[in-house]
């Protein structure tokens, strides 16, 4: 037996939305996206281009992977797998950044 | 999906397996585990770039700015069109149309291809302005996006850029290999609508690639573009 089958225009739809999204990640990067927060300077700038990149990355899994059709074997294996890339990411970062907060002599 | 008696007897079917629905559901979820183990391999690599790029953020600002964002832009369209190939690949292998399914395979491994000669120009492109990581590396000291940052630290990022879209190019490389051999198997008509698990699969792996470069595109060419124009 094979897999779900999606149909070929929700295909082209996710295409299409996967080529806007580039086009909008290119022109946001020329932007100054740094507004001012409680008199600090933020910059949203990386924020958004990883906002950007996830809402592809979530179109590609979802559709054209079809994990939306797939069973929940499937889709716990698949979070997981986020989930500990997360770890990764985040206990790694939370020691390097926290580093310099104490003085060690 | 109900169990198919007539399938018992399907060439495909290994014998350990009760039925190709039962085999299907088994092989997606060794893919799917072999792809989070793909995805925990790109993110070592992403943790280093992450941590690096908050320690040295002016130099991979300064060496994000080198890169050529028009050719970063259409390889990241070229990437995204072999999804949609591949994509209708594995809805013909479904459909049972078998000339389709030979001719978006192809379409997949020529846009492939595609991406992997503007990936040979724009290494060329680095080589000649000495940004190889290495004895040869030279930053020009007259170019305004070098003020101020340290070579050592612009030298680490290109030997990220290397490293990350080399593996990526390696990853696609296979890929042409895997689809070349599907393209042959697909001519002789071994994919029907009650088997066509490689099909699928592969489409998967494909996808996982394009996912890896979706994210390499902003982190490795947008960096800090606007302060620099």
């Amino acid at each position: 037996m094979s897999g779900h089958i999606v149909s070929r225009r929700l295909y082209y739809g996710i295409f299409a939305a996967l080529m806007m999204l580039t086009l909008l990640t290119v022109w946001v990067a020329y932007q100054d996206v740094h507004p001012r927060i409680w008199g600090v300077h933020i910059a949203l700038n990386p924020v958004i281009a990883l906002a950007i990149a996830t809402t592809k990355a979530l179109l590609v899994v979802l559709y054209f992977m079809h994990v939306r059709y797939s069973s929940k074997l499937t889709k716990v294996t698949v979070l997981a797998g986020v989930f500990w890339l997360g770890i990764l990411l985040i206990m790694t970062m939370g020691d390097y950044v926290s580093r310099e907060w104490i003085k060690l002599p | 999906m109900s169990h198919n008696p007539e399938a018992a007897g399907h060439p495909a079917l290994q014998h350990h397996f009760d039925s190709l629905e039962q085999q299907h559901d088994a092989t997606t979820l060794g893919m799917w585990l072999f792809l989070v183990q793909e995805l925990m391999f790109f993110g070592g690599l992403f943790t280093v770039y992450l941590v690096y790029r908050v320690k040295y953020f002016a130099a991979f600002a300064a060496g994000s700015n080198t890169l050529d964002i028009g050719w970063g832009a259409i390889n990241t369209a070229i990437l995204i069109g072999s999804s949609l190939t591949m994509a209708l690949a594995v809805h013909a292998a479904q459909t049972g149309r078998r000339k389709l399914l030979v001719l978006f395979l192809g379409f997949t491994m020529l846009l492939g291809a595609g991406f992997l000669s503007v990936k040979a120009v724009e290494y060329h492109e680095k080589f000649e302005s000495h940004h190889v990581p290495g004895s040869a590396f030279q930053l020009d000291p007259h170019d305004k996006h070098f003020q101020g940052v340290d070579p050592s630290n612009v030298q680490l990022f290109f030997s990220l850029y290397f490293a990350m879209t080399g593996m990526h190019a390696l990853h696609m490389v296979i890929g042409l290999g895997i689809l070349g051999v599907l393209l042959v198997k697909s001519w002789k008509g071994r994919f029907t609508p009650e088997y066509n698990s490689p099909v699928e699969l592969t489409g998967l792996y494909w996808h996982f690639v394009d996912i890896v470069w979706i994210y390499l595109f902003p982190l490795l060419y947008l960096v800090d573009r606007y302060h620099h124009y």
